[in-house]
């Protein structure tokens, strides 16, 4: 504890450590949105194996569940964006 | 060689997107200065300016530039209109000359908080905003053209459909009426319900085809096109606010209901403490808030991953001419992908947008079926 305080006082300006966590955050947000779009082609590609006639009704839910997990992931950029330049 | 006249079609379109987007580029380039200096410190000085220049052209301006030859810049100066101190001040923005000069004690903050606008220094020698700026700026004017355009396109297709009753579409008609029919069919008519739809149709109609014709602006390079509508947080917070709006002026009883007093959820987290109501209304105002952000943050990334791949041309360039040429084909060749994927994310976004405002309308007007 004694340690972090000492550390503390040596690291005069935060503003690095600020932006390093604002990379680390968009990372961490592009990780997200890759598993949970992977996910949701993975269940659309397999339905449309199982039942190749509804390859319409299968791509346009699967973009419309896609676009919105992508929204999740952008309010993280956005928030990862206003500590860069704000 | 004689060609079937599908194949001559194929050609022509691909040879035109390929010159349209070599096109990105070039206009990038040129407004970039000139750098044959491989110096390492000129890489962090040329870094920085090549930030400042992809974050000016995503954000807003007073004048539209169109191209930049050499030094020169040809652009469009728009009014700055100003009300400040109880008197109205208007001037053209080629008297502030690209931020250099200031007029009447007015001048572009070249950094602070209000960096990119125009303020006057005041008694005490701080920076301060004119008390209202509706000033005609780079994204008022492209809201202008863009809404023109599509009222302009919309009328046109009334008359001819007024015209041609009964008859098949032809023309600008058969272009839409694909697209209209997609969103009062499967939109809002499976989202709000037979009998209410048509109430909501006109305002969906014109969300849909504003925010795709500014998203498709927005990628095309050159003049009415390449400004950032979309990717502006003020404009797709105004259209949320509206979906906002109409959501909560529609909502009948069963919706409040829903909100404060939602079923099969134990009465525990109702009362004392009203943790559910609280959840609830929290998400009447996130749902369009998230609308807004999602656009918003879309059109943005798309612009600002572009122009960052065009620069990594320049950026290489410094350390090499060599290197720069090599890697201009690469960037080049992603560039264009990306731009294609931006169209289709231009579409989708905006069939997405309407999509989730027709499910707040119809889950604001649904009657439940009573078993």
């Amino acid at each position: 504890m004694h340690l972090l305080t000492v550390l503390l006082q040596a690291v005069a300006n935060l503003a690095p450590y600020a932006n390093m966590g604002a990379g680390i955050g968009a990372g961490i947000a592009a990780v997200g949105a890759g598993i949970g779009i992977g996910q949701i082609g993975k269940g659309a590609v397999e339905a449309i194996g199982r039942q190749p006639e509804a390859v319409g009704d299968i791509r346009s839910n699967m973009l419309v569940a896609a676009a919105l997990v992508e929204g999740v992931s952008f309010g993280a950029i956005v928030v990862c964006l206003l500590i860069l330049f704000v | 060689m004689i060609r079937k006249p599908v194949v001559n079609q194929i050609i022509t379109f691909f040879l035109f997107v390929f010159f349209l987007f070599i096109a990105t580029p070039g206009l990038l380039a040129s407004n970039q200065g000139s750098s044959s200096n491989s110096v390492k410190s000129e890489a962090t000085k040329e870094g920085h300016e090549i930030g400042d220049m992809i974050m000016e052209h995503v954000s807003d301006a007073y004048e539209w530039q169109l191209l930049t030859i050499g030094e020169h810049h040809i652009s469009i100066y728009l009014p700055v209109i100003l009300y400040d101190q109880g008197h109205w001040i208007v001037f053209s923005s080629s008297r502030l000359k690209h931020g250099e000069a200031s007029y009447k004690g007015y001048y572009i903050a070249k950094k602070g908080s209000n960096i990119g606008k125009l303020v006057r220094k005041n008694a005490e020698g701080k920076e301060v905003l004119p008390h209202f700026d509706i000033s005609i700026t780079k994204t008022v004017l492209a809201v202008f053209i863009n809404s023109f355009l599509v009222i302009l396109i919309f009328l046109s297709i009334a008359k001819s459909y007024r015209k041609r009753k009964g008859m098949a579409p032809k023309g600008l008609q058969s272009l839409v009426e694909p697209l209209i029919i997609f969103i009062r069919d499967d939109v809002a008519k499976n989202s709000i319900g037979e009998e209410k739809f048509e109430r909501y149709l006109p305002y969906l109609m014109t969300l849909f085809f504003f925010i795709l014709f500014s998203n498709l602006f927005g990628i095309f390079p050159f003049f009415p096109g390449g400004s950032n509508v979309t990717g502006n947080i003020a404009i797709t917070g105004v259209m949320a606010f509206f979906t906002f709006v109409i959501t909560t002026v529609s909502g009948n009883k069963h919706y409040w209901t829903d909100i404060f007093n939602t079923p099969g959820v134990p009465w525990w987290l109702k009362l004392p403490v009203p943790l559910m109501p609280f959840v609830e209304v929290l998400g009447i105002f996130t749902k369009p808030f998230v609308l807004a952000v999602r656009l918003f943050a879309n059109m943005l990334s798309g612009h600002i991953v572009l122009a960052g791949f065009i620069s990594l041309i320049f950026i290489f360039g410094m350390f090499g001419v060599g290197l720069g040429y090599g890697v201009s084909v690469f960037s080049i060749a992603f560039a264009i992908f990306l731009d294609l994927l931006e169209i289709l994310v231009a579409f989708i976004q905006a069939y997405v947008f309407v999509l989730l405002s027709a499910l707040y309308f119809g889950m604001a007007v649904e009657v439940p079926e009573h078993h």
